[in-house]
């Protein structure tokens, strides 16, 4: 039953209205937990007793940085699928992704620089996690542009598909990256072993934030999918009998 | 509330600078990619159309 569900969706033609019907949903809710985690971020957790109002930063900050690492393991999810049963709508889901991933990972390093210059006094320092947060970015870059480059959806959605399972490696270093080294970023405020060192409402609106930001980029996926597919299958039937599309061809026959 | 006044909370405690640096380049990079996907699926759309125009007046010519 579910695996037939699966493969009923497992097609452009079936996943494209599914995808349609779907992105307002996960726009909705992260607007709406965007809207609440701001108010609980700016007006009702406390001031921070070492950082002042600086720490803010926090409730952007953490959910972008975690995106930019999900999102990658996400991609590379895709592409190990992609790789080993050939389904079609993988390489399209991987590249919808790319965009959103390296968007986070941008935020996640400018964020950082700002919080950064008052607290350590510095934009920038070459330290591990900083490091390999630039290279994730760089992962994503070098992913868009090398897929962009090959002509060929097959064969590009092939090598991204590689290089976003390679990749994937630098994750597990990022996330890592403060216990294995003596960083200058501090250690993780939130773990899944130890729980965490925040006061309540301040961990309720990151992780209030981190969910808009989760569902953010779902519903980022699902649009920007959408339109892969209909590049992609341009030439088949479905797609040209499609309400978006349809309205001119009906014009012009008899 | 927490804050004593409005300028209060645009200062964040002098931190100002910082916090709405990020807050602000996150919005703006959000509604960036929101536009270009938009701008992306409506080019995806428009070209089928021309295609299947084409195409549609192609196969008149020829009836």
């Amino acid at each position: 039953m579910l695996s037939k569900f699966f493969y009923h969706y497992a097609s452009p033609q079936h996943f494209y209205p599914l995808a349609g019907r779907l992105w307002p949903w996960f726009a909705l809710g992260a607007a709406g937990l965007g809207l609440w985690g701001l108010w609980l971020g700016f007006f009702v957790a406390p001031t921070d007793f070492q950082q002042g109002e600086g720490y803010r930063i926090i409730f952007v900050h953490v959910p972008v940085s975690w995106m930019s690492m999900i999102i990658y393991l996400a991609m590379a999810f895709w592409a190990l699928l992609g790789l080993t049963l050939n389904t079609r709508l993988s390489g399209m889901m991987c590249r919808a992704l790319a965009p959103t991933g390296a968007i986070c990972a941008f935020l996640s390093l400018w964020t950082g620089a700002l919080w950064g210059k008052p607290m350590w006094g510095t934009w920038w320092v070459w330290d591990a996690r900083l490091t390999s947060e630039l290279i994730l970015f760089f992962l994503y870059l070098g992913y868009i542009a090398l897929t962009n480059a090959i002509e060929d959806p097959r064969r590009a959605d092939k090598a991204g598909g590689i290089l976003a399972l390679v990749g994937a490696l630098n994750v597990p270093v990022i996330y890592f990256s403060v216990k294995w080294w003596n960083t200058l970023h501090q250690g993780a405020s939130v773990s899944l072993s130890r729980g965490s060192s925040m006061e309540q409402t301040m961990l309720t609106a990151m992780l209030v934030m981190a969910l808009a930001f989760w569902l953010y980029t779902i519903a980022m996926a699902l649009y920007r999918v959408r339109g892969i597919i209909l590049h992609r299958e341009r030439d088949a039937k479905w797609v040209r009998t499609l309400p978006d599309v349809a309205m001119v061809t009906n014009g012009g026959t008899k | 509330m927490i804050w004593e006044s409005a300028s209060a909370f645009w200062a964040m405690g002098g931190y100002g600078l910082y916090v709405w640096g990020s807050f602000g380049m996150t919005a703006l990079v959000m509604i960036g990619e929101a536009w270009w996907a938009k701008h992306a699926q409506r080019q995806a759309i428009r070209q089928l159309q021309t295609t299947a125009a084409l195409d549609a007046a192609a196969t008149n010519e020829w009836a």
